[in-house]
């Protein structure tokens, strides 16, 4: 008896898996976090105006997913939909023919030819995957700290060292900002203030033109800067973790934060009062640049089981009511199409209104600079690292990163 | 005519089945995709030694490995002169008649053994962290404040506190090991030398240590086994990276990072299974000189 009802359950069980399939598009993605948002919200949005089909977000942990998505892909069990990583990541897949030619399809006519970059082929001809919300950095700082200390956003660097100064003589941690986890000192750090240094775009395509060295002024000025940042630092900040900064700028102790604005749902969730302003620049009046990058696209698998209904959920992706949504749930995430959004969240709407007054670059090394040997990323979060900690002078950070550039790049060996 | 022995083959068959399925084939394997390079399109060809030769001589490749080799040893040999020796005094300070709550201590020092490394790595960070850790408050308790240090983060101490973590979740391995050699230790032998008038010094030098060499052997064998195979709490503490300055980068971190990329290093298997086979080949070739110098000379004693 017992036998037979297991028997019953198991088939009842594979039944039930097979219907699921038979019907249902499937989004590969990073973003665990998001998971209850896309089942919520985004998902039911979409159903409203799509009867009938199926849609299963299934993410995967962010340090395993590059990893476990070329396995699927080769293995032909990945899902429908794929949840694009910036530039080589993702175009290596459509080199592989694991991402489908999306040139023409219904919903990439919204989006401007800055916001595709991140998903064609270095000739533009092809893109591969739709453009889907971008991360700007900045830096956020406490509110109540500053009022009680009559400080002001800093517009220049000078303004913002005495910041620094003031918030160090409160008995505040300045900074909160740790380099145990090493990424931030790139991601936030060096590629984010560095943008006014090089002049943003300018200075980002003279390096892949082999116009420029990282070793020129420049560049080595951002390391400068950061090498300056050492004395504002927690104690210990070397063994401080990304969790420890949080920690430390939600419980109030620190005054200032190096931010992505994906930080933004997190310190909303802490209930702190804070603001965000953009990275200082020389002298009053320069224009100011900001690392807007181009982080999340969608793709189509050309081996899924279900790409009619694929195309018609990434057609939705490229409507205003998605742009909207995902830009207003996903705090700190902004949609890069043409639509018109208001955003909601007073931080949020700070920083995207920096694009209005400031030029728009994305990191620095992401666009083709990563291709070789060795990964400039990781030598990047490395030196950086070590400059903050005052372990490297900048103009050493300069020169390894621009050695390790030249050994691989044809431009650079001039 | 003698009859075929059927019993044998089918009473080795179930551990050779799985052992060649599970272990040696891989392992073949692992061994043959190192001689393969993969292109741009992700098919793979044979390349003969060309792995090889770019990890040992692109200066790139070979900084990192040489660099990870070094940190190795010195983490193998943190283990060698702490660890072991540390789990020789517990075990034999254990193993004296008398002692109140033996089993106690026993097995709360084999504790730590049995938790996750990530679990132990998250705690010593804690305990370790400058922001919130106890560690600085409980050094400034008897006046060692000023001694405190990011001991995690800064490049000349990373390692070696990494490695002390890992010895103080381990020493209940060769302890109770080294226990048990020392409970099989005859009797009477020990109450023999009593009577001649040895002291206990003594007898532990001239007539325990011998004995239980064999057991020291293994067990210096195991933790260089363990350490050349290490990953886990590096990763968990420092991640992939193996920071500050890849100062705690030991072969396990160099192989995960080649094998399966990280971050803009993109992941090649045929130059992972390259970076493993030569880990494969240092501790064969430790284990190699161990039985060869070591294992052989070794006395033992009919007891």
């Amino acid at each position: 008896m017992q036998h037979a009802s297991t028997k019953l359950l198991l088939g009842s069980l594979l039944l039930a898996s097979t219907l699921a399939q038979a019907g249902t598009v499937t989004i590969e993605s990073w973003r665990v976090d998001d998971k209850a948002l896309w089942e919520d919200v985004l998902i039911p949005a979409f159903q409203k105006k799509n009867p009938g089909i199926q849609v299963k977000f299934a993410p995967t942990a962010p340090t395993e997913y590059d990893s476990s998505l070329t396995a699927r892909l080769t293995g032909g069990t990945a899902g429908d939909l794929i949840t694009c990583r910036p530039f080589d990541k993702s175009l290596t897949l459509f080199k592989q023919g694991q991402l489908e030619k999306l040139d023409g399809k219904a919903g990439m006519e919204n989006f401007p030819a800055s916001a595709k970059v991140a998903w064609q082929t270095d000739d533009g001809k092809d893109t591969y995957c739709m453009p889907m919300a971008s991360v700007i950095h900045g830096f956020f700082y406490n509110k109540k700290i500053f009022k009680d200390l009559n400080l002001k956003e800093p517009k220049t660097q000078a303004e913002f060292f005495a910041t620094l100064e003031a918030l160090k003589k409160a008995g505040k941690v300045p900074l909160a900002l740790g380099t145990a986890d090493q990424w931030e000192s790139n991601q936030i750090v060096f590629t984010s203030i560095g943008a006014n240094y090089w002049k943003g775009e300018e200075g980002r395509k003279a390096l892949i033109a082999g116009k420029a060295k990282f070793t020129d002024p420049q560049f080595v000025a951002a390391w400068d800067q950061m090498a300056k940042w050492g004395p504002y630092l927690s104690k210990g900040a070397s063994a401080q973790t990304y969790a420890d900064s949080q920690n430390l700028f939600a419980m109030g102790k620190a005054g200032i934060y190096p931010a992505g604005s994906w930080d933004i749902a997190y310190f909303n969730q802490q209930g702190l009062d804070f603001g965000a302003f953009p990275p200082p620049v020389a002298k009053a009046g320069d224009k100011c640049q900001i690392s807007d990058h181009t982080d999340i696209g969608m793709g189509v698998n050309p081996k899924g089981k279900n790409k009619a209904d694929a195309y018609k959920f990434l057609a939705w992706l490229g409507s205003q009511e998605f742009a909207d949504l995902y830009t207003n749930k996903v705090t700190g995430f902004f949609s890069l199409s043409n639509h018109l959004i208001s955003v909601k969240d007073p931080v949020a709407k700070q920083m995207i209104d920096w694009r209005k007054t400031c030029g728009s670059t994305i990191r620095l090394n992401a666009q083709i600079m990563n291709r070789g040997e060795p990964a400039m990323e990781n030598e990047l979060w490395n030196v950086s690292s070590q400059v903050l900690n005052g372990k490297m002078a900048p103009k050493d950070a300069a020169a390894k990163i621009q050695t390790g550039f030249a050994k691989w790049y044809k431009p650079q060996q001039k | 005519m003698k009859r075929m022995p059927w019993h044998i083959a089918v009473f080795l068959a179930p551990a050779v089945l799985v052992y060649s399925v599970f272990s040696a084939l891989p392992l073949l394997d692992t061994l043959r995709l190192g001689f393969y390079a993969t292109t741009d399109t992700g098919s793979t060809h044979f390349a003969g030694l060309s792995n090889y030769l770019t990890i040992l001589t692109d200066p790139a490749w070979s900084a990192a490995f040489w660099n990870a080799m070094w940190n190795n040893c010195k983490f193998f040999f943190i283990h060698l002169l702490i660890q072991n020796p540390i789990g020789l005094v517990l075990a034999t300070l254990l193993s004296l008649k008398g002692l109140k709550g033996a089993r106690h201590y026993r097995t709360l020092i084999f504790l730590p053994t049995l938790l996750s490394v990530v679990i132990i790595g998250f705690i010593w960070q804690l305990i370790l962290s400058p922001l919130w850790g106890v560690s600085e408050g409980l050094m400034a308790k008897v006046g060692l404040a000023d001694y405190f240090a990011p001991w995690l983060g800064q490049e000349s101490s990373a390692l070696i506190t990494l490695a002390l973590i890992s010895v103080w979740q381990f020493v209940g391995i060769p302890m109770m090991l080294i226990y048990a050699a020392l409970l099989a230790v005859p009797e009477d032998i020990v109450e023999a030398a009593h009577v001649e008038g040895a002291s206990a010094w003594r007898i532990f030098w001239e007539i325990k240590l011998p004995l239980i060499l064999p057991t020291l052997g293994l067990v210096t064998i195991l933790t260089f086994v363990g350490n050349f195979n290490a990953f886990d709490l590096i990763y968990s503490v420092k991640g992939a990276i193996a920071g500050p300055n890849y100062s705690t980068d030991i072969l396990g971190t160099l192989f995960y990072r080649t094998f399966f990329g990280y971050q803009s290093q993109v992941g090649s298997p045929t130059m992972g299974a390259a970076v493993a086979t030569l880990m494969f080949l240092v501790i064969l070739a430790g284990v190699g000189t161990y039985f060869y110098f070591v294992q052989r000379k070794l006395t033992r004693y009919e007891l």
